[in-house]
Protein backbone atom coordinates (compact mmCIF):
# COMPACT_ATOMS: atom_id res chain seq x y z
CA UNK A 1 0.00 0.00 0.00
CA UNK A 2 0.80 3.15 -0.96
CA UNK A 3 2.83 5.21 2.23
CA UNK A 4 0.23 8.15 3.44
CA UNK A 5 2.03 8.43 6.99
CA UNK A 6 5.27 9.94 7.73
CA UNK A 7 5.23 7.63 10.98
CA UNK A 8 5.27 4.85 8.80
CA UNK A 9 9.06 5.56 8.33
CA UNK A 10 9.62 4.90 11.90
CA UNK A 11 7.49 1.87 12.32
CA UNK A 12 9.01 0.05 9.45
CA UNK A 13 13.07 0.89 10.93
CA UNK A 14 11.69 0.17 14.73
CA UNK A 15 10.96 -3.48 13.73
CA UNK A 16 14.48 -4.30 12.32
CA UNK A 17 16.76 -1.54 14.26
CA UNK A 18 15.28 -1.27 17.93
CA UNK A 19 18.45 -0.86 19.86
CA UNK A 20 20.42 1.34 17.43
CA UNK A 21 20.98 4.84 18.54
CA UNK A 22 18.26 7.50 16.41
CA UNK A 23 19.19 10.90 17.36
CA UNK A 24 22.03 12.06 20.08
CA UNK A 25 21.95 14.78 21.74
CA UNK A 26 24.55 16.76 24.15
CA UNK A 27 23.48 15.20 27.02
CA UNK A 28 21.28 12.18 26.12
CA UNK A 29 20.42 9.83 22.89
CA UNK A 30 17.15 7.62 22.14
CA UNK A 31 16.98 4.62 19.89
CA UNK A 32 14.59 3.85 17.50
CA UNK A 33 12.63 1.93 19.61
CA UNK A 34 12.76 4.68 22.70
CA UNK A 35 11.38 7.01 19.94
CA UNK A 36 8.40 4.95 18.62
CA UNK A 37 7.78 4.12 22.25
CA UNK A 38 8.05 7.81 23.73
CA UNK A 39 6.11 9.20 20.78
CA UNK A 40 3.40 6.73 20.82
CA UNK A 41 2.99 7.73 24.93
CA UNK A 42 2.87 10.85 23.87
CA UNK A 43 0.25 10.64 21.10
CA UNK A 44 -2.13 8.89 23.30
CA UNK A 45 -1.85 11.27 25.97
CA UNK A 46 -2.90 13.95 23.30
CA UNK A 47 -5.46 11.47 22.42
CA UNK A 48 -6.66 11.12 26.04
CA UNK A 49 -6.89 14.78 26.03
CA UNK A 50 -9.66 15.26 22.91
CA UNK A 51 -7.08 17.20 20.99
CA UNK A 52 -7.14 16.66 17.63
CA UNK A 53 -6.36 18.29 14.31
CA UNK A 54 -4.85 21.39 15.89
CA UNK A 55 -1.43 22.81 16.74
CA UNK A 56 0.93 21.57 19.52
CA UNK A 57 3.48 23.76 20.47
CA UNK A 58 6.65 21.98 21.14
CA UNK A 59 9.29 24.27 23.63
CA UNK A 60 11.99 22.22 24.30
CA UNK A 61 15.58 22.29 24.44
CA UNK A 62 17.14 21.23 21.28
CA UNK A 63 17.59 17.45 22.13
CA UNK A 64 16.73 14.12 20.77
CA UNK A 65 13.46 14.25 23.12
CA UNK A 66 12.29 17.04 21.29
CA UNK A 67 12.04 14.98 18.25
CA UNK A 68 9.97 12.21 20.18
CA UNK A 69 8.02 14.98 20.97
CA UNK A 70 7.04 15.79 17.30
CA UNK A 71 6.31 12.80 16.52
CA UNK A 72 4.36 12.07 19.22
CA UNK A 73 2.19 15.06 18.10
CA UNK A 74 1.95 13.42 14.58
CA UNK A 75 0.81 10.38 16.60
CA UNK A 76 -1.60 12.58 18.03
CA UNK A 77 -3.07 13.73 14.70
CA UNK A 78 -1.89 16.94 15.27
CA UNK A 79 0.74 19.23 14.15
CA UNK A 80 4.11 20.04 15.82
CA UNK A 81 4.71 23.92 15.87
CA UNK A 82 8.40 23.89 17.28
CA UNK A 83 9.62 26.92 19.81
CA UNK A 84 13.02 27.61 20.40
CA UNK A 85 14.22 28.98 23.83
CA UNK A 86 16.61 31.26 21.85
CA UNK A 87 13.61 33.08 20.23
CA UNK A 88 12.71 36.36 21.42
CA UNK A 89 10.27 36.57 23.90
CA UNK A 90 7.75 39.09 21.66
CA UNK A 91 8.35 36.91 18.81
CA UNK A 92 7.24 33.92 20.88
CA UNK A 93 3.93 35.71 22.26
CA UNK A 94 3.24 36.37 18.57
CA UNK A 95 3.86 32.94 17.37
CA UNK A 96 1.47 31.69 20.45
CA UNK A 97 -1.27 34.46 19.75
CA UNK A 98 -1.38 33.24 15.86
CA UNK A 99 -1.78 29.59 16.72
CA UNK A 100 -4.10 29.88 19.47
CA UNK A 101 -3.27 26.36 20.45
CA UNK A 102 -4.27 24.21 23.11
CA UNK A 103 -1.62 21.85 24.15
CA UNK A 104 2.40 22.65 24.56
CA UNK A 105 5.03 20.31 25.49
CA UNK A 106 7.83 21.75 27.51
CA UNK A 107 10.93 19.97 29.59
CA UNK A 108 12.20 20.94 32.71
CA UNK A 109 14.54 23.02 31.31
CA UNK A 110 12.23 25.40 29.51
CA UNK A 111 9.74 25.01 31.92
CA UNK A 112 9.64 28.43 33.70
CA UNK A 113 10.45 30.52 31.12
CA UNK A 114 7.11 28.65 29.40
CA UNK A 115 5.12 29.68 32.30
CA UNK A 116 5.79 33.26 31.71
CA UNK A 117 4.26 33.47 28.04
CA UNK A 118 0.58 34.53 27.95
CA UNK A 119 -0.63 31.23 26.91
CA UNK A 120 -4.11 29.87 27.40
CA UNK A 121 -3.78 26.46 27.01
CA UNK A 122 -2.42 23.57 29.27
CA UNK A 123 1.82 23.45 29.52
CA UNK A 124 2.82 19.87 30.23
CA UNK A 125 6.00 18.06 30.83
CA UNK A 126 7.99 15.84 28.22
CA UNK A 127 9.08 13.79 31.35
CA UNK A 128 5.69 13.00 32.51
CA UNK A 129 3.82 12.40 29.06
CA UNK A 130 6.83 10.40 27.57
CA UNK A 131 6.45 7.39 29.90
CA UNK A 132 2.76 6.86 29.52
CA UNK A 133 1.24 3.96 28.78
CA UNK A 134 0.48 3.76 24.82
CA UNK A 135 -3.66 3.44 23.98
CA UNK A 136 -2.99 1.31 20.63
CA UNK A 137 -6.65 1.48 20.06
CA UNK A 138 -6.79 5.07 20.28
CA UNK A 139 -3.66 5.46 17.94
CA UNK A 140 -4.77 3.27 15.73
CA UNK A 141 -8.21 5.12 15.14
CA UNK A 142 -6.26 8.61 14.52
CA UNK A 143 -4.25 6.84 11.72
CA UNK A 144 -7.51 5.89 10.11
CA UNK A 145 -8.63 9.17 10.30
CA UNK A 146 -5.38 10.71 9.11
CA UNK A 147 -4.98 11.44 5.35
CA UNK A 148 -1.85 12.55 3.90
CA UNK A 149 -3.03 16.12 2.93
CA UNK A 150 -3.15 16.52 6.66
CA UNK A 151 -0.83 18.90 8.12
CA UNK A 152 1.94 17.27 10.35
CA UNK A 153 3.78 21.09 11.25
CA UNK A 154 4.12 24.66 11.40
CA UNK A 155 6.96 26.52 11.28
CA UNK A 156 7.78 30.41 11.15
CA UNK A 157 9.75 32.61 8.64
CA UNK A 158 10.13 36.23 8.28
CA UNK A 159 7.02 38.19 7.45
CA UNK A 160 7.92 41.77 6.13
CA UNK A 161 5.12 43.12 8.28
CA UNK A 162 6.42 42.48 11.03
CA UNK A 163 4.35 39.32 12.01
CA UNK A 164 6.12 36.04 11.13
CA UNK A 165 4.16 33.74 9.17
CA UNK A 166 3.64 30.25 10.05
CA UNK A 167 3.93 27.27 7.09
CA UNK A 168 2.01 24.31 7.52
CA UNK A 169 2.68 21.48 5.80
CA UNK A 170 1.59 18.19 4.94
CA UNK A 171 2.04 14.26 5.18
CA UNK A 172 2.16 14.06 1.38
CA UNK A 173 4.72 16.64 0.61
CA UNK A 174 7.26 15.48 3.26
CA UNK A 175 7.36 12.25 2.12
CA UNK A 176 7.59 13.46 -1.45
CA UNK A 177 10.92 15.48 -0.39
CA UNK A 178 12.19 13.21 1.83
CA UNK A 179 12.09 10.29 -0.83
CA UNK A 180 13.23 12.40 -3.44
CA UNK A 181 15.95 14.33 -1.42
CA UNK A 182 17.59 10.96 -0.46
CA UNK A 183 17.30 9.45 -3.43
CA UNK A 184 19.11 12.12 -4.86
CA UNK A 185 22.22 12.47 -1.30
CA UNK A 186 22.06 8.54 -1.50
CA UNK A 187 21.38 8.44 2.00
CA UNK A 188 21.03 4.96 3.61
CA UNK A 189 21.53 2.91 6.92
CA UNK A 190 25.15 3.80 7.63
CA UNK A 191 24.80 7.70 7.37
CA UNK A 192 25.74 9.46 10.49
CA UNK A 193 24.39 13.36 9.65
CA UNK A 194 25.73 16.20 12.01
CA UNK A 195 22.96 18.51 12.31
CA UNK A 196 23.26 21.65 12.48
CA UNK A 197 19.58 23.31 11.48
CA UNK A 198 17.74 24.54 14.56
CA UNK A 199 14.60 22.65 14.99
CA UNK A 200 11.99 25.63 14.05
CA UNK A 201 12.90 25.43 10.75
CA UNK A 202 12.09 23.11 7.76
CA UNK A 203 15.97 22.64 7.35
CA UNK A 204 16.03 19.94 10.09
CA UNK A 205 13.65 17.81 7.88
CA UNK A 206 16.50 16.34 6.26
CA UNK A 207 17.65 14.62 8.93
CA UNK A 208 14.89 13.74 10.83
CA UNK A 209 12.61 11.78 8.56
CA UNK A 210 15.74 10.10 6.08
CA UNK A 211 16.87 8.97 9.99
CA UNK A 212 13.60 7.13 10.58
CA UNK A 213 13.46 5.89 7.24
CA UNK A 214 16.82 4.03 6.68
CA UNK A 215 17.29 3.29 10.25
CA UNK A 216 20.25 6.06 9.60
CA UNK A 217 21.53 8.06 12.96
CA UNK A 218 21.13 11.94 13.47
CA UNK A 219 24.12 13.62 15.68
CA UNK A 220 23.02 17.24 17.17
CA UNK A 221 25.90 19.26 16.56
CA UNK A 222 26.13 21.80 19.78
CA UNK A 223 25.63 25.20 18.68
CA UNK A 224 28.47 26.50 20.13
CA UNK A 225 31.02 24.17 18.33
CA UNK A 226 30.11 26.60 15.40
CA UNK A 227 31.74 29.00 16.94
CA UNK A 228 34.88 27.38 17.15
CA UNK A 229 35.70 25.74 13.58
CA UNK A 230 38.78 23.01 15.10
CA UNK A 231 36.21 21.72 17.91
CA UNK A 232 33.87 21.70 15.28
CA UNK A 233 35.86 19.64 13.12
CA UNK A 234 37.04 17.60 15.96
CA UNK A 235 33.67 16.84 16.89
CA UNK A 236 32.67 15.68 13.52
CA UNK A 237 35.74 13.28 13.33
CA UNK A 238 34.70 11.83 16.91
CA UNK A 239 31.12 11.22 16.00
CA UNK A 240 32.52 9.83 13.10
CA UNK A 241 29.57 11.92 10.93
CA UNK A 242 29.49 11.22 6.97
CA UNK A 243 26.90 13.79 6.23
CA UNK A 244 26.27 17.15 6.47
CA UNK A 245 23.36 19.39 5.03
CA UNK A 246 24.23 22.91 6.36
CA UNK A 247 24.42 26.33 5.55
CA UNK A 248 26.92 28.10 3.57
CA UNK A 249 28.26 30.46 6.39
CA UNK A 250 28.79 27.21 8.66
CA UNK A 251 31.23 25.83 5.76
CA UNK A 252 32.35 28.88 5.20
CA UNK A 253 33.69 29.27 8.98
CA UNK A 254 35.94 26.09 8.52
CA UNK A 255 37.75 26.60 5.74
CA UNK A 256 38.25 30.59 6.02
CA UNK A 257 40.31 30.40 9.31
CA UNK A 258 41.86 28.03 7.15
CA UNK A 259 41.15 24.97 9.40
CA UNK A 260 41.13 22.48 6.41
CA UNK A 261 45.01 23.14 6.07
CA UNK A 262 45.85 21.87 9.92
CA UNK A 263 42.44 19.03 9.82
CA UNK A 264 40.08 17.46 7.92
CA UNK A 265 36.64 15.73 8.41
CA UNK A 266 38.02 12.82 7.34
CA UNK A 267 34.39 10.50 7.23
CA UNK A 268 32.72 13.15 5.52
CA UNK A 269 31.32 11.92 2.19
CA UNK A 270 28.58 13.73 1.42
CA UNK A 271 28.35 17.83 1.72
CA UNK A 272 25.21 19.12 0.87
CA UNK A 273 24.74 22.91 1.66
CA UNK A 274 22.13 25.44 0.54
CA UNK A 275 20.40 28.50 0.74
CA UNK A 276 23.30 31.41 0.42
CA UNK A 277 26.00 31.95 -2.16
CA UNK A 278 28.75 29.43 -1.53
CA UNK A 279 31.67 32.03 -2.45
CA UNK A 280 34.05 30.12 -4.83
CA UNK A 281 37.50 30.77 -2.80
CA UNK A 282 35.85 28.76 0.78
CA UNK A 283 34.26 26.09 -1.99
CA UNK A 284 37.65 25.41 -3.33
CA UNK A 285 39.16 25.00 -0.29
CA UNK A 286 36.51 22.67 0.60
CA UNK A 287 36.55 20.63 -2.52
CA UNK A 288 40.51 20.21 -2.37
CA UNK A 289 40.13 18.99 1.09
CA UNK A 290 38.07 16.65 0.20
CA UNK A 291 38.36 14.75 -3.29
CA UNK A 292 36.40 12.47 -2.69
CA UNK A 293 33.12 13.58 -1.15
CA UNK A 294 30.07 14.64 -3.20
CA UNK A 295 28.87 18.35 -2.89
CA UNK A 296 25.61 19.16 -3.92
CA UNK A 297 24.05 22.65 -3.65
CA UNK A 298 20.17 23.12 -2.70
CA UNK A 299 17.50 25.45 -3.03
CA UNK A 300 13.87 25.64 -1.84
CA UNK A 301 11.76 27.79 -0.13
CA UNK A 302 9.79 26.62 3.39
CA UNK A 303 6.78 27.07 1.12
CA UNK A 304 7.70 24.19 -0.53
CA UNK A 305 8.61 21.85 1.89
CA UNK A 306 12.33 22.75 1.98
CA UNK A 307 14.76 22.16 -0.95
CA UNK A 308 13.35 22.09 -4.28
CA UNK A 309 16.17 22.04 -6.28
CA UNK A 310 19.75 20.21 -6.56
CA UNK A 311 22.96 20.55 -7.97
CA UNK A 312 25.74 17.87 -7.54
CA UNK A 313 28.90 20.10 -8.47
CA UNK A 314 30.49 17.97 -11.32
CA UNK A 315 32.86 20.68 -12.71
CA UNK A 316 35.55 22.94 -11.59
CA UNK A 317 34.63 26.43 -10.30
CA UNK A 318 36.27 29.51 -10.46
CA UNK A 319 36.16 32.84 -8.27
CA UNK A 320 33.43 34.84 -10.14
CA UNK A 321 31.55 31.60 -11.03
CA UNK A 322 28.10 30.95 -9.30
CA UNK A 323 27.36 27.38 -8.30
CA UNK A 324 24.27 26.46 -10.28
CA UNK A 325 21.11 25.55 -8.08
CA UNK A 326 20.56 23.00 -10.71
CA UNK A 327 17.12 21.48 -11.59
CA UNK A 328 14.31 20.42 -9.38
CA UNK A 329 13.59 17.29 -8.10
CA UNK A 330 11.69 14.59 -9.24
CA UNK A 331 7.71 15.53 -9.34
CA UNK A 332 8.84 18.87 -8.79
CA UNK A 333 8.15 21.58 -11.29
CA UNK A 334 10.30 24.80 -11.37
CA UNK A 335 8.36 27.48 -13.97
CA UNK A 336 10.19 31.02 -14.77
CA UNK A 337 7.74 33.53 -14.81
CA UNK A 338 8.14 36.85 -16.75
CA UNK A 339 6.22 40.08 -15.64
CA UNK A 340 3.63 39.19 -17.56
CA UNK A 341 3.24 35.80 -16.11
CA UNK A 342 4.38 34.02 -19.06
CA UNK A 343 6.81 31.40 -19.03
CA UNK A 344 10.56 32.73 -19.72
CA UNK A 345 14.39 31.72 -19.59
CA UNK A 346 14.76 34.58 -16.61
CA UNK A 347 11.73 35.25 -14.75
CA UNK A 348 10.34 34.88 -10.51
CA UNK A 349 11.12 31.16 -9.55
CA UNK A 350 7.33 29.35 -9.10
CA UNK A 351 7.20 25.64 -7.85
CA UNK A 352 4.81 23.53 -8.73
CA UNK A 353 3.83 20.02 -7.11
CA UNK A 354 3.46 18.08 -4.41
CA UNK A 355 5.98 19.66 -2.56
CA UNK A 356 3.98 23.38 -2.38
CA UNK A 357 2.83 23.40 1.21
CA UNK A 358 -0.64 24.28 2.56
CA UNK A 359 -0.17 27.89 2.75
CA UNK A 360 0.18 30.26 6.05
CA UNK A 361 -1.37 29.37 8.77
CA UNK A 362 -4.40 31.75 10.01
CA UNK A 363 -3.28 34.16 7.37
CA UNK A 364 -5.31 33.97 4.11
CA UNK A 365 -4.00 37.42 3.11
CA UNK A 366 -0.48 36.48 2.62
CA UNK A 367 -1.33 32.66 1.38
CA UNK A 368 -3.67 34.26 -1.08
CA UNK A 369 -0.16 36.48 -2.33
CA UNK A 370 1.92 33.76 -2.83
CA UNK A 371 0.39 30.52 -3.07
CA UNK A 372 -1.47 31.52 -6.85
CA UNK A 373 -3.45 30.08 -9.66
CA UNK A 374 -0.54 28.65 -12.23
CA UNK A 375 -0.96 31.39 -14.77
CA UNK A 376 -0.55 29.06 -17.59
CA UNK A 377 -3.51 26.49 -16.82
CA UNK A 378 -7.11 28.79 -16.73
CA UNK A 379 -8.92 25.31 -17.07
CA UNK A 380 -8.81 24.21 -13.47
CA UNK A 381 -7.65 25.12 -9.42
CA UNK A 382 -3.85 23.95 -9.55
CA UNK A 383 -1.94 25.98 -6.96
CA UNK A 384 1.99 26.95 -7.19
CA UNK A 385 4.22 28.70 -4.95
CA UNK A 386 5.61 32.44 -6.01
CA UNK A 387 9.32 32.54 -4.34
CA UNK A 388 10.31 36.02 -5.29
CA UNK A 389 13.33 34.97 -6.09
CA UNK A 390 14.00 35.52 -9.68
CA UNK A 391 16.12 32.64 -11.34
CA UNK A 392 17.22 31.75 -14.75
CA UNK A 393 18.91 29.29 -17.29
CA UNK A 394 22.55 29.37 -18.07
CA UNK A 395 23.65 27.79 -21.15
CA UNK A 396 24.11 24.40 -19.85
CA UNK A 397 20.27 24.67 -19.39
CA UNK A 398 21.00 25.03 -15.31
CA UNK A 399 18.77 26.80 -13.22
CA UNK A 400 20.95 30.20 -11.22
CA UNK A 401 19.53 31.77 -8.56
CA UNK A 402 19.80 35.69 -9.76
CA UNK A 403 18.27 38.00 -6.98
CA UNK A 404 15.55 38.74 -4.63
CA UNK A 405 12.11 40.60 -5.94
CA UNK A 406 12.03 42.41 -2.78
CA UNK A 407 13.89 43.44 0.54
CA UNK A 408 13.89 39.96 1.53
CA UNK A 409 17.69 38.78 2.08
CA UNK A 410 19.80 35.86 3.52
CA UNK A 411 22.28 36.07 6.22
CA UNK A 412 23.98 33.50 8.19
CA UNK A 413 21.71 30.98 6.52
CA UNK A 414 18.24 33.00 7.53
CA UNK A 415 15.49 34.21 5.42
CA UNK A 416 15.20 38.13 6.64
CA UNK A 417 12.68 40.60 5.65
CA UNK A 418 14.37 43.77 6.22
CA UNK A 419 11.02 45.09 6.18
CA UNK A 420 10.52 42.64 9.63
CA UNK A 421 13.34 44.75 10.92
CA UNK A 422 12.49 47.96 10.09
CA UNK A 423 8.87 47.34 11.64
CA UNK A 424 9.89 46.41 14.69
CA UNK A 425 11.54 49.26 15.10
CA UNK A 426 9.40 51.98 13.91
CA UNK A 427 6.65 50.43 16.33
CA UNK A 428 9.24 51.53 19.34
CA UNK A 429 8.56 54.91 21.55
CA UNK A 430 10.85 57.35 20.82
CA UNK A 431 11.57 56.54 16.78
CA UNK A 432 10.92 58.55 14.00
CA UNK A 433 11.91 56.36 10.98
CA UNK A 434 14.66 53.78 10.49
CA UNK A 435 16.27 51.91 7.45
CA UNK A 436 17.67 48.58 7.43
CA UNK A 437 20.58 47.59 4.49
CA UNK A 438 22.20 44.76 3.90
CA UNK A 439 25.31 44.46 2.51
CA UNK A 440 26.03 41.50 0.63
CA UNK A 441 29.79 41.74 0.14
CA UNK A 442 30.03 41.52 4.21
CA UNK A 443 27.52 39.59 4.76
CA UNK A 444 25.74 42.83 7.21
CA UNK A 445 23.12 43.85 8.24
CA UNK A 446 23.20 48.10 8.71
CA UNK A 447 20.26 49.78 11.01
CA UNK A 448 20.05 53.62 10.23
CA UNK A 449 17.69 55.48 12.73
CA UNK A 450 16.20 58.72 13.55
CA UNK A 451 14.81 59.21 16.82
CA UNK A 452 15.48 60.00 20.83
CA UNK A 453 16.34 56.22 21.62
CA UNK A 454 20.22 55.71 21.52
CA UNK A 455 22.25 53.35 20.21
CA UNK A 456 23.02 51.66 23.27
CA UNK A 457 19.55 51.23 24.15
CA UNK A 458 18.05 49.74 20.72
CA UNK A 459 20.30 47.20 20.72
CA UNK A 460 18.88 45.80 23.69
CA UNK A 461 15.48 46.89 23.43
CA UNK A 462 15.72 44.91 19.64
CA UNK A 463 17.07 41.94 21.40
CA UNK A 464 13.60 41.44 23.14
CA UNK A 465 12.04 41.77 19.81
CA UNK A 466 13.82 39.99 16.63
CA UNK A 467 15.63 36.94 16.75
CA UNK A 468 19.85 37.63 17.25
CA UNK A 469 20.27 36.56 13.48
CA UNK A 470 17.91 39.49 12.45
CA UNK A 471 19.72 41.83 14.55
CA UNK A 472 21.65 44.26 12.97
CA UNK A 473 25.44 43.85 13.05
CA UNK A 474 25.74 48.09 12.85
CA UNK A 475 23.18 50.65 14.21
CA UNK A 476 23.57 54.37 13.46
CA UNK A 477 21.31 57.05 15.23
CA UNK A 478 21.21 59.46 11.60
CA UNK A 479 20.19 63.31 12.56
CA UNK A 480 17.67 63.40 9.32
CA UNK A 481 17.10 60.51 7.25
CA UNK A 482 17.95 60.85 3.59
CA UNK A 483 15.02 60.74 1.58
CA UNK A 484 14.49 60.49 -2.10
CA UNK A 485 13.16 63.36 -4.10
CA UNK A 486 9.31 61.19 -3.87
CA UNK A 487 9.68 61.69 0.07
CA UNK A 488 10.83 58.04 0.32
CA UNK A 489 13.75 56.66 2.35
CA UNK A 490 16.83 56.82 0.10
CA UNK A 491 18.15 53.42 0.41
CA UNK A 492 20.76 53.66 -2.40
CA UNK A 493 21.70 56.35 -0.37
CA UNK A 494 22.09 54.82 3.16
CA UNK A 495 23.54 51.38 1.78
CA UNK A 496 26.77 53.34 0.30
CA UNK A 497 26.85 55.16 4.20
CA UNK A 498 30.25 53.90 5.89
CA UNK B 1 42.50 48.48 23.54
CA UNK B 2 40.72 51.08 22.36
CA UNK B 3 40.38 49.97 18.66
CA UNK B 4 39.53 46.39 20.26
CA UNK B 5 36.65 48.06 22.63
CA UNK B 6 35.65 50.32 19.16
CA UNK B 7 34.72 47.06 17.19
CA UNK B 8 33.20 44.95 20.03
CA UNK B 9 31.03 47.88 20.37
CA UNK B 10 30.17 48.47 17.09
CA UNK B 11 28.49 44.58 17.37
CA UNK B 12 26.72 44.95 20.46
CA UNK B 13 26.23 48.69 21.67
CA UNK B 14 24.36 47.70 24.50
CA UNK B 15 26.84 45.13 26.40
CA UNK B 16 29.36 46.03 29.09
CA UNK B 17 32.54 45.00 27.90
CA UNK B 18 34.33 45.90 31.28
CA UNK B 19 32.75 43.90 33.10
CA UNK B 20 31.48 40.61 31.60
CA UNK B 21 33.58 38.04 31.15
CA UNK B 22 31.00 35.34 29.62
CA UNK B 23 30.27 36.30 26.26
CA UNK B 24 31.08 33.02 25.12
CA UNK B 25 29.40 31.09 27.84
CA UNK B 26 25.94 33.56 27.80
CA UNK B 27 25.59 33.18 23.88
CA UNK B 28 25.99 36.75 24.00
CA UNK B 29 28.04 36.42 20.69
CA UNK B 30 27.55 34.08 18.34
CA UNK B 31 29.63 32.42 15.30
CA UNK B 32 29.06 35.90 13.50
CA UNK B 33 30.21 37.81 15.44
CA UNK B 34 33.68 35.66 15.85
CA UNK B 35 33.63 36.13 12.41
CA UNK B 36 33.59 39.61 12.59
CA UNK B 37 36.14 39.63 15.31
CA UNK B 38 38.88 38.05 13.43
CA UNK B 39 38.36 39.80 10.26
CA UNK B 40 37.66 43.43 11.77
CA UNK B 41 41.17 42.48 14.32
CA UNK B 42 42.97 41.59 11.22
CA UNK B 43 41.66 44.80 9.51
CA UNK B 44 42.15 47.53 11.81
CA UNK B 45 45.11 45.69 13.92
CA UNK B 46 46.62 44.06 11.35
CA UNK B 47 46.86 40.96 13.75
CA UNK B 48 46.02 37.57 12.16
CA UNK B 49 44.10 35.32 15.02
CA UNK B 50 44.77 31.76 13.95
CA UNK B 51 42.24 29.07 13.81
CA UNK B 52 43.78 27.03 16.61
CA UNK B 53 43.46 29.95 18.68
CA UNK B 54 39.34 30.39 17.86
CA UNK B 55 38.48 29.34 21.27
CA UNK B 56 36.14 29.72 23.83
CA UNK B 57 38.61 30.79 26.58
CA UNK B 58 39.83 33.69 24.20
CA UNK B 59 36.66 35.30 23.41
CA UNK B 60 34.95 34.86 26.80
CA UNK B 61 35.82 38.59 28.16
CA UNK B 62 37.80 42.05 26.18
CA UNK B 63 40.48 41.47 28.54
CA UNK B 64 41.03 38.05 27.44
CA UNK B 65 40.91 39.09 23.30
CA UNK B 66 43.08 41.82 24.33
CA UNK B 67 45.84 39.80 25.94
CA UNK B 68 45.55 37.37 23.42
CA UNK B 69 45.93 40.48 20.46
CA UNK B 70 49.00 41.15 22.49
CA UNK B 71 50.43 37.88 22.97
CA UNK B 72 50.48 37.80 19.04
CA UNK B 73 51.23 40.91 18.23
CA UNK B 74 54.66 40.03 20.48
CA UNK B 75 55.05 36.59 18.82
Amino acid sequence: MQQRNVLEYLENTVKRLPGKTAYEGEDSELTFEQVYKSSRAIGSYIAAEAIYGEPVVIFMRKSPEAVAAFFGTVYGGCYYVPIDEEMPRMRIELILKSLDSKLMIVDEATRAKAEQFDFDGRIVNYEEISVLDEDKAALEDIRRRQLDTDPIYIVFTSGSTGIPKGVIACHRSVIDYIENLSAVLHFDENTRFGNQSPFYFDACLKELYPTIKFGASTVIVPRQLFMFPIKLVEFLNEKKINTVCWVVSALSMISAFGVLDKTVPQYLRTVAFGSEVFHIKQFNRWRAALPKARFVNLYGPTEATGMSCWYEVDREFSEGDVIPIGRPFENTEIILLDDDNKRATEGEICIRGTCVTLGYYNNPERTAEAFVQNPLNNHYPEFIYRTGDIGKLNERGELVFVSRKDYQIKHMGHRIELGEIEANVNSLDGIYSSCAVYDREKDRIGLYYTGSIDEKSLGAILKEKIPRYMLPNRTVRLETMPLTPNGKIDRKLISGLK
Amino acid sequence: MEELMDILTELHPDVDYDSCTTLVDDRIIDSFDIISIVSEVAARLDVQIPAEEIVPENFNSAKALAALIERLENE
